[in-house]
């Protein structure tokens, strides 16, 4: 959900975009982190560990902690909390280490 | 291989005020940052500083930033770069960087790294699950980006950072069930603990997790009292239905580089994790490595942006670049920071401090 009123803060306008998450039509904000999007649209889980299958959210949304790993455009292991949306990105939830070919 | 007088590693407080300074003293300077914003965590904070006028007292971390970023685009003489990694510092000097999707090499004379620290965790069933955050998360997901992280969350740690989040989270729409610390006693300052009490929201001290549950996320999280062994105490479990969980149970320094580089490295509680043994001028045990902010110890962002000021100042005289007020900013920046060092809340910094200082400076 996205802050309706801040009593300090301003945020910036940006252009909505589409994009698809696991094969769903999501809409975000141009620019934001992909993480951002996600959790406005209400997603938490994002990706599945490698050993026990257990979700995963986001925990330090600065590019730290590699809890937010997923596969974007088909590339595995992109850290969406620092990756800046775009419209038509194909946004996946990805499992364990992802698959590099 | 691009040359450069001083490269800084890091534009959050520390660094782009140590960018600042060194290139007003002359020298050519690289600034990196590895996200695609300067300001690090200033940028997300929304309360007004304490401290004097010189660290910017009464006024909010994002506004500071905005500030520091227009001295630095006033000096033609820094060339900032974002997206930027740094990768690892070699023997011969050289630095190696990740700039977006590039990779390239760096030989600065100097280099000051004022990488920051990263969030602490903590042990209990079920903390991986999503909607467990880091209080830094919190505050870049609200803050920059106006999204709230949960309806209701419940707060872990009532230092500064817990207080500050839990009443951020409140100004962005968000209930918080209550703090729980497990030391016996609140540590944030009083004005910001009074502030969130006064809202309504509980400060529970000696309380701990017993677990989180949740299936494909976070649906609540069980707390308990602990004695004054630390000990949980069966029977005392208290529920609390939350979709957050925030942690704010402190920071460990970044300094990964430093020990690639050989720097000669301590484990100081008091200061957060390893830390490198430096001297008054923030020079460490390599010859032409400096630090600032919170990699040389985990303090508040007024003592990261003096530490950059103090770097930045003794990085370029260590060059020969030279000012007409040279030796009065470096006297102004060490009584300032002696200041801020002297409040009583300062005594564990200090106490760190002396177990990795070496003999003195310039």
């Amino acid at each position: 959900m996205r802050i309706a009123n801040h009593p300090i803060l301003e945020f910036p306008q940006r252009e909505t975009v589409k994009f698809v998450f696991d094969g769903k039509e999501v809409t975000g904000l141009a620019g934001e982190p992909i993480a951002a999007a996600l959790h406005a649209a209400g997603v938490r889980s994002l990706h599945h560990s490698s050993r026990f299958h257990r979700p995963r959210g986001l925990f330090c949304a600065i590019g730290n902690c590699s809890s937010c790993l997923m596969t974007v455009d088909g590339v595995p292991n992109v850290r969406i909390c620092v990756e800046p949306l775009r419209a038509g990105m194909q946004v996946e939830t990805q499992e364990g280490k992802g698959k590099l070919v | 291989m691009r040359q450069t007088d001083i490269a800084i590693v890091g534009a959050g407080p520390a660094g782009l005020m140590a960018a600042i300074q060194a290139a007003e003293m002359g020298a050519q300077v690289l600034l990196l940052e590895r996200a695609n914003e300067l300001g690090g965590q200033l940028i997300k904070q929304t309360h007004k500083f304490f401290g004097s006028r010189e660290e910017y007292a009464g006024e909010r971390g994002f506004e500071i930033a905005h500030k520091l970023m227009d001295q630095l685009v006033q000096l033609s003489n820094v060339t900032v770069w974002k997206n930027a990694t740094a990768l690892g510092y070699y023997p011969d000097g050289v630095l190696s960087v990740k700039q977006g999707n590039s990779f390239c090499l760096v030989k600065p004379k100097k280099l000051i790294v004022a990488t920051g620290a990263s969030e602490k965790t903590l042990a209990f069933p079920n903390n991986d699950l999503p909607g467990i955050y880091g209080a830094g998360a919190v505050q870049t997901l609200m803050n920059v980006y106006g999204v709230k992280p949960a309806d209701r969350v419940l707060m872990v740690g009532a230092g500064n950072i817990g207080v500050i989040v839990a009443y951020q989270l409140l100004q962005a729409g968000v209930e918080v069930a209550a703090i729980i610390e497990a030391a016996p006693k609140i540590g944030a300052y009083w004005v910001h603990a009074s502030k969130i009490q006064r809202c309504g929201v509980p400060i529970l001290t000696g309380h701990t997790i017993k677990k989180a549950y949740g299936t494909d996320r976070l649906s609540g999280v069980t707390v308990c009292r602990l004695d004054e062994k630390w000990n949980q105490i069966p029977g005392t479990e208290q529920d609390f239905a939350v979709d957050g969980l925030c942690l704010a149970v402190g920071l460990s320094p970044l300094t990964e580089l430093l020990w690639q580089a050989g720097c000669k490295m301590e484990f100081v509680p008091e200061l957060g994790g390893y830390v490198p043994w430096r001297n008054a001028d923030l020079l460490t045990t390599h010859h032409n490595i400096y630090v600032a902010g919170d990699v040389a110890g985990v303090e508040e962002a007024s003592a990261a942006m003096v530490e950059g000021k103090l770097a930045g100042l003794a990085a370029a005289f260590a060059l020969r670049y030279q000012s007409e007020n040279f030796a009065a900013l470096y006297h102004e920046a060490k009584s300032q920071l002696n200041a801020l060092r002297s409040a009583p809340v300062s005594a564990k910094v200090c106490n760190g401090l002396c177990k990795v200082m070496l003999g003195e400076a310039v």
